[in-house]
C-alpha cells in the first residue's frame, strides 16, 4: 500500500517493507533505499542534525513524486518515511520502498524517487560541529541527478 | 492580505517565520512580491537579492517567478531543499 509519512521517531525499514507489501502476492520485487546519518560531512565531524521542514507541503510534495513514479512504472506500491528533528550518526533518515512485479521497475522507480526528493521535497538540515550549527548547503550533484530524469530514455 | 513564510537558513537571516502582508496594487506575481521585499533594506535586501539562490513556493506547491500570486494565497521562501 501506498504511504508517505513525515515524523520524529524512528522508523523500522522491516516493518515498513512488510506493510508495503502485505496481501499483494502479485508483488516479486521490492527495492529500498535507507538513507543515514553520517558523523562526517565536508570534512567536520558532526555530531548531531536537526531537520527542518515545511509540515503540509512537505507531505504534498512526496505525494507527488510518488504520483509522478507510478505515471512512469508500473509499481505496485510505493512507501516514503521521512524523519525531522535531531538526529545523531548511525540514525536512519529516509526510506523509499518500491514494489513491482519485476525488479527493473521497481529499480528504477526507487532510485528517481529519492533524486526527486533531494530537489524537491522542502526538507532542511542543519549540523552541529565543533565550530557550532551550519546549515547543509544544497548539492550541484543533486540536480544533476535530478535532471537526468529529464531525459525519456532512462523511462 | 497573503500569509508570508520564511524558512530555514532564510528564516534566520530575516529573523521572522511568518507575517501577514497586504497585497499593494501591481504585485501580482513571485517575483514581484519577492521585489517588494528587497526594498526593505538590509537583511532583506541581502537574503532575497536576485544573486542568492532562493525557492519559493505558492499554496504549498513549488512556484516559478511569473507564477501569480492573490490575496488569501500562502507565499514561501526558503533555500534550496536539503533532504534525503
Amino acid at each position: 500500500m501506498d504511504g508517505v509519512r513525515v515524523q520524529t521517531e524512528p522508523f523500522d525499514a522491516a516493518t515498513e517493507v512488510a506493510a508495503l507489501c502485505a496481501g499483494n502476492p502479485r508483488i516479486g520485487a521490492v527495492v529500498t533505499f535507507l538513507g543515514l546519518m553520517r558523523d562526517l560531512n565536508d570534512g567536520a565531524a558532526v555530531a548531531s542534525m536537526t531537520l527542518e521542514h515545511y509540515p503540509g507541503m512537505t507531505e504534498k510534495a512526496l505525494a507527488a513524486i510518488v504520483a509522478e513514479a507510478r505515471a512512469r512504472w508500473a509499481l505496485d506500491g510505493v512507501r516514503v518515511v521521512h524523519r525531522v528533528g535531531t538526529l545523531r550518526p548511525e540514525e536512519p533518515i529516509v526510506l523509499v520502498a518500491v514494489a513491482s512485479r519485476h525488479r527493473g521497475e521497481a529499480f528504477r522507480a526507487c532510485e528517481f524517487v529519492i533524486d526527486w526528493l533531494k530537489t524537491r521535497a522542502p526538507f532542511w538540515k542543519k549540523e552541529t560541529t565543533a565550530a557550532g550549527e551550519r546549515w547543509v548547503a544544497h548539492r550541484a550533484a543533486d540536480a544533476e541527478a535530478e535532471a537526468r530524469w529529464d531525459d525519456p530514455s532512462r523511462s | 492580505m497573503i500569509r508570508l513564510r520564511y524558512f530555514a537558513s532564510l528564516r534566520e537571516r530575516l529573523g521572522v517565520d511568518e507575517e501577514a502582508l497586504a497585497l499593494p496594487p501591481g504585485v501580482a506575481d513571485v517575483a514581484a512580491v519577492r521585489a517588494l521585499l528587497c526594498r526593505r533594506g538590509g537583511a532583506w535586501a541581502e537574503a532575497l537579492a536576485e544573486s542568492q539562490p532562493v525557492l519559493c513556493a505558492v499554496n504549498q506547491g513549488m512556484a516559478r517567478p511569473g507564477d501569480a500570486v492573490a490575496d488569501g494565497d500562502e507565499v514561501a521562501f526558503f533555500p534550496p531543499v536539503t533532504g534525503g
